[in-house]
């Protein structure tokens, strides 16, 4: 049955003897989850970039210089979500010689990006631009703190993800493992899109 | 069975909590089992008893209140500072410590594994977690009366700039323990309620379809999605402000001068905090007031022995409040000042939620209407909540109107309404719960006789104290203040009136102590109560033992026939059909 047809059921008028199926919604609970959390996840950033927004339009408002660093590393970004696609397509394929890779390989930009992230902040405070000399930087060093957070607690998924490979857990279970990582890496990415857009932008 | 055979080939996966009750994770140590415990019903408990603990301080602290208010210059213990100290964590106390966490961390825990048919959460390990990190919140807060210039005075909406700065009591170390114990709380309720909303999605047994599912589970599961996204706004604020007072950024603080001096931070904008305030806030509200509007369905439709009137138009009203909660914020911040058509869109559509909450209203009254009512303990709890919710609602509808808020926003009247509507009203569905479910969570009935006495006292005591607030609210009597001192326009007489309300408070609030010792001496005195003592329906009341243990149903997850409010059907040997009872055989279904 589908969800409209389920909500429009009349619950009082007996439906003789059927024991109805309650599967309201598809989609494994792992996956669910997920989305509800990303959902989460998308307000949480959604209210900060609302917030970004009306703060903008006050007169002290100076935009942060965007480092070119930052490219680089939206860059490398944009290669560890594609490498846990890979993953995540490869335990599709049952290639575990792709899964170790797009994992490991994934992970690894991740960490580049982090480190990358740190180097950013580095020569913006060397320039004299700290979290207290401007809205715009306030909010810069507080929205990549925020995504590195996310990302941080991303790698923790994405350790055991590695730990379940090196185990050699069965296929179907480490396809959802993987399919869910490379989800979550999608959404990193696009918020990190989002944010980088509104920092040229302003 | 043959039909449920046919069920049964029809799914061709495992549901996540159709688990074996041996595949559940058994703790054999005692700790195990009472305190690191990942059983629902077991954290249901741990949540239910933190937030009544937390909720008792705040009680007293709404004494203390009332003391300075009623006796003006007799409690020279009663400062300025303290007395801001109270109103700001009696308030952050009562909303997010004690009713939230005993709606969804409490109720929710304890009743949607059991009503929706399911073992045990989908992530019992993670609800766990969430417990301890909501009672690691709770000590964080409770630690700031304990640190050089005590707990935060800044009021329980914590608008800056006032907030962080000096002058403000516990503007040093308060406010910061106050700001992180909120953003672990929002930690620790997303945990949480990341279960309750996947659960209820995914784990309903067979046979539970969303339209069989009780109003209480549809409530709390709205009000959980609420929450999960109205908390961020909390969370960002926190944030923000945490940063504005540690780092000295200017997110919210404008340029100011505090005592002679300059501060360095400039250009901030404190509206911008009241928004996220209230993105967050007034959610808030239907967050508290949505799980009592399921239980109260609940309780009515089984104490009048009477099917609800209106269920899809019930669960729909439950939706459409949820979501309309999201679009009326600014209605909290009329005197903050806003363009007049801004206003007219957050007024239109808080005078909206009057609709569908009028539902409600009338549907529990048709319930009740030629039910066979039964006065219980709860039963009258919830009548009492229906009249009290009635009565703030009205108020609400004043207050709605820009026009009529500006003058009396800083009034008593609408410390009258915000506590009818929002805290009186769910306080007697949470005492109307308990009597109700006690005998499930313990085996044994709490005595009634002491409960009629806990309910006529609190009932008629809570109008002796809030109905009078409107008068003082209308006469100009100002809240928030320490003391009204000498004014025109306040008469003598006003200082009497609160001396009464205060009486008035101080017995309601000792009374509560009779509610706890009916609840410690019931539990190993009580009247054995049986499996299913009020004859009710729902699938909590028909588990294999009581109290349920670990994994709820025993070997076998009950399947579901019918909806849950199979009362008094025609033909029928009993005056109740539980969910579990097939249609067809001889149970004597007519229809």
């Amino acid at each position: 049955m589908s969800l409209r047809q389920q909500l429009s059921i009349k619950p009082w008028v007996a439906q003789r003897g059927i024991a109805v199926d309650a599967s309201g919604f598809v989609g494994s609970t792992p996956r669910v989850t997920l989305w509800v959390f990303l959902c989460v996840a998308s307000v949480l950033f959604g209210l900060f970039i609302a917030a970004y927004f009306i703060r903008m339009a006050y007169a002290d408002w100076q935009p942060v210089p965007v480092p070119a660093l930052l490219w680089l590393n939206t860059v490398i970004l944009i290669g560890s979500s594609m490498a846990l696609q890979w993953a995540a397509v490869s335990s599709r394929r049952e290639q575990s010689d792709g899964i170790r890779f797009g994992l490991y390989l994934g992970g690894g930009c991740a960490l580049v990006f982090l480190v990358g992230q740190w180097l950013a902040w580095q020569q913006l405070s060397g320039l004299g631009y700290f979290i207290d000399s401007n809205p715009s930087n306030a909010f810069f060093y507080t929205l990549t703190a925020l995504h590195g957070l996310h990302l941080l607690g991303g790698l923790v998924a994405w350790v055991r993800a590695l730990v379940r490979v090196r185990q050699g857990v069965e296929m179907t279970r480490l396809r959802m493992t993987l399919e869910l990582c490379a989800i979550y890496w999608h959404f990193l990415l696009l918020v990190w899109l989002v944010l980088f857009g509104l920092l040229l932008v302003s | 069975m043959a039909m449920t055979d046919v069920a049964h080939d029809a799914v061709d996966y495992v549901r996540p909590a159709e688990v074996a009750e041996e595949e559940l994770y058994h703790p054999k140590t005692w700790l195990g089992k009472y305190v690191f415990s990942q059983d629902a019903k077991i954290i249901a408990l741990q949540y239910s008893m933190t937030a009544m603990a937390v909720g008792l301080i705040a009680l007293v602290l709404s004494v203390l209140m009332r003391l300075q208010l009623g006796f003006p210059n007799v409690f020279s213990f009663i400062t300025p500072d303290a007395y801001i100290q109270f109103v700001t964590m009696h308030g952050m106390i009562m909303v997010i410590y004690l009713l939230t966490a005993l709606f969804l961390g409490g109720f929710g825990n304890y009743l949607i594994p059991l009503m929706v048919g399911a073992r045990d959460m989908v992530f019992p390990y993670v609800n766990m977690i969430s417990y301890w990190v909501y009672l690691f919140a709770v000590l964080l807060l409770l630690a700031s009366f304990f640190v050089p210039g005590g707990p935060t005075g800044a009021g329980w909406t914590l608008y800056p700039p006032q907030t962080i700065l000096p002058g403000t009591p516990g503007a040093d170390w308060g406010i910061l323990l106050m700001l992180v114990s909120l953003g672990f709380f929002v930690i620790g309720f997303t945990m949480g309620g990341l279960n309750y909303v996947v659960t209820v999605l995914q784990a309903r047994t067979r046979g539970m379809t969303l339209m069989r599912m009780p109003l209480t589970v549809w409530a709390i599961f709205t009000a959980t999605v609420l929450a999960l996204f109205a908390f961020p706004a909390l969370l960002v604020s926190a944030v923000m402000m945490t940063l504005d007072s540690v780092l000295g950024t200017s997110f919210f603080m404008p340029a100011i001068v505090s005592m002679g001096q300059t501060l360095d931070h400039s250009g901030g904008s404190p509206v911008l905090f009241q928004h996220l305030f209230w993105f967050f806030g007034h959610p808030e509200v239907y967050i508290v007031a949505l799980p009592a509007f399921g239980i109260i369905s609940e309780l009515i439709s089984v104490h009048a022995r009477k099917n609800i009137f209106g269920y899809r138009l019930m669960v729909w009203a439950i939706v459409v409040i949820g979501g309309l909660s999201f679009v009326v914020w600014a209605h909290h911040m009329y005197v903050s000042g806003m363009n007049p058509y801004f206003g007219f869109f957050f007024a239109t559509t808080t005078l909206i939620i009057a609709v569908p909450t009028a539902i409600k209203v009338y549907n529990w009254v048709l319930t009740l209407w030629r039910g066979n009512i039964r006065l219980t303990v709860p039963m009258l709890f919830a009548i009492g909540f229906v009249f009290t919710f009635i009565n703030g609602g009205l108020t609400g509808i004043f207050l709605g109107n820009v026009i009529v808020d500006v003058p009396l926003s800083d009034t008593y009247f609408v410390v009258a309404h915000f506590h009818m509507v929002m805290a009186v009203s769910p306080v007697l569905a949470v005492f109307g719960a308990v009597y109700h479910w006690y005998p499930k969570i313990t085996g044994r009935m709490l005595n009634e006789s002491l409960g009629k006495f806990h309910f006529w006292v609190t009932f008629v005591g809570l109008y002796c104290i809030y109905y009078p607030m409107h008068y003082l609210g209308i006469l100009g009597v100002p809240r928030r203040y320490y003391a009204n001192g000498v004014t025109d326009f306040i008469p003598e007489s006003a200082q009497t009136m609160n001396a009464a309300i205060s009486i008035a408070a101080i017995i309601v609030a000792s009374t509560q102590l009779v509610f706890l010792y009916n609840l410690a001496v019931s539990s190993t005195r009580g009247k054995p109560a049986g499996d299913n003592p009020w004859g009710a329906t729902t699938l909590e009341w028909q588990t294999a033992t009581t109290p349920p243990t670990h994994g709820n149903f025993g070997k076998e997850l009950p399947l579901v026939y019918r909806w849950a409010y199979d009362y008094s059907v025609p033909g029928a040997k009993e005056d109740f059909i539980p969910q579990n009872v097939p249609a067809s055989g001889d149970t004597g279904d007519a229809r």
